[in-house]
């Protein structure tokens, strides 16, 4: 096995069975805001537990091992081939091992080949950047919170929400409020204001990568972000929709330009079992540092 | 905390509502979308389902020597089976439901009529969940249906449940939304 295969392994490990320390810590405060005995309590109580065994335990966290989504950032002349090959065999053997359930079928026949590898499975999006080093993230996104992502095209009457910021927080709300406890809450959204249908929502997904307690650099954003998470948890939904004060733990929001026709507000939801890490690799392509 | 032991009645479902907190001990069999489909086209339970508990759960099950031993499982998503539900409860007598997400109106009043419930597992918890899980008895239609979909014979002892929707009509998931609807509008 290559080293840069073997690192890989230990993401796909990691990630499957170890949440971030910020997400972590962020589950932990919401604990304190539920009402003693209640069942929003009771959920958070049975989140923590579980966190610890499967940490422990080296054992997917969720049985969903969800969408492997990987994000490269690598110097110019990065080998882009040879990189997807070493992922693809990582993610082979991980399925072999365990870290991940059987979770690719054709979308037709449902046929499972059993190891994850696919058309489109799994996803790499590459960047390149002037550095030398190498960067990659992954996250595993389980499908019953994907299901709850939305879209809106601005303005939407029914929603009364016209194209401004006013008219995003109205959106973004409805899709709280929609989800329920389907996404298995508490949540955290990323948002993307602008692009077209495909962009949108990958850059909804790329901001589910900055970590919880980072601070959105515009200040418009910044505020609009924390409006959110005050507002839905306002709405009492609660963990797993059981009712209570966290419905969720984050919200980030990132821009891009859109056409003069088109204003797309892409909400992707992602469930309490936020398994999301990230490796810088050294020169030998051993994992030198972890990112989160 | 409530221990329950399966198989239910109808008088222990009765005396159960939403909010309830409930530890199961006895077995369960695992369902989800192919069994549901399967029963309702005439298809024949592997086992007498009367009193017993449908848990909406496709579990990773390994081979280990002539054993099986559950790895992981949560609850999947139970709304998939709303056509279906229904009527399985009442044709064959199910006392009780697991799954997340709760279920709509035709489940809801399937499960006052026939004296039923509705419980939520914490969906993502599938570490806590696989250790509650004791043995696996057995399996049925794992060739027809694949090891997902297959009906999975659960020994499990305080297996952790939420009363969500109760024999007596309540159901805690269209309270919450009536709620947060009620306090979204006051938010806008």
């Amino acid at each position: 096995m290559s080293k840069l295969q073997e690192s890989l392994l230990e993401l796909v490990r990691r990630t499957s069975a170890e949440l971030p320390d910020d997400v972590v810590s962020a589950i932990e405060a919401s604990r304190a805001h539920e009402e003693e005995g209640g069942a929003g309590a009771y959920a958070l109580q049975v989140i923590h537990d579980n966190i610890d065994l499967a940490k422990t335990a080296s054992a997917p966290l969720c049985q969903d091992t969800g969408s492997i989504l990987f994000f490269v950032e690598g110097p110019v002349g990065l080998d882009q081939i040879a990189f997807r090959e070493a992922a693809e065999n990582a993610v082979r053997i991980a399925t072999e091992k365990g870290y991940l359930r059987q979770n690719s079928v054709d979308p037709v026949t449902g046929h499972n080949a059993g190891t994850n590898l696919g058309p489109g499975a799994p996803y790499l999006h590459f960047e390149q950047h002037r550095g030398d080093t190498v960067e990659v993230r992954l996250m595993l996104k389980g499908g019953g919170c994907e299901n709850v992502g939305a879209q809106y095209a601005l303005p939407d009457t029914r929603l009364g929400a016209g194209r401004d910021l006013a008219g995003v927080r109205r959106v973004v709300l409805d899709a709280v409020f929609q989800a329920q406890g389907k996404g298995c809450g508490p949540g955290i959204l990323g948002v993307c204001v602008g692009g077209d249908r495909a962009t949108g929502y990958e850059a909804s997904k790329m901001q589910l990568l900055r970590p919880l307690d980072d601070r959105n650099p515009d200040p418009e954003m910044d505020q609009l972000e924390r409006t959110l998470v005050d507002e839905a948890n306002r709405t009492g939904i609660g963990p797993m929709g059981f009712g209570g004060a966290t419905t969720l733990l984050g919200c980030k929001i990132g821009l891009l330009n859109r056409l003069p026709a088109s204003y797309f507000v892409s909400v992707s939801y992602m469930c309490w079992a936020y398994r999301r890490q990230g490796v810088r690799l050294d020169g030998a392509q051993d994992i030198a540092a972890w990112l989160y | 905390m409530i221990a329950l032991d399966v198989p239910f009645t109808e008088d222990k479902v009765r005396a159960l509502k939403v909010g309830d907190m409930v530890n199961i001990t006895g077995t369960l069999y695992t369902g989800r979308d192919a069994f549901h489909k399967y029963l309702h086209d005439g298809g024949e339970p592997p086992v007498p389902l009367l009193d017993q508990i449908i848990y909406h759960c496709g579990p990773v099950v390994v081979r280990e020597g002539d054993q099986w031993v559950v790895r992981a499982a949560g609850p999947t998503t139970s709304i998939r089976e709303e056509p279906y539900q229904g009527d399985i409860l009442k044709k064959f007598g199910v006392r009780g439901v697991i799954g997340k997400g709760g279920m709509g109106k035709k489940t809801l009043e399937a499960l006052r009529e026939c004296g039923a419930v509705y419980m939520h597992a914490v969906g993502g918890a599938a570490q806590v969940l696989a250790r509650r899980v004791t043995r696996v008895k057995g399996v049925y239609l794992l060739e027809e249906l694949g090891s997902p979909e297959a009906v999975w014979e659960l020994e499990v002892k305080d297996f952790p449940v939420v009363i969500t929707m109760d024999a007596h009509g309540r159901s805690l998931h269209e309270e919450v939304q009536a709620k947060s609807r009620l306090a979204l509008e006051g938010i806008l």
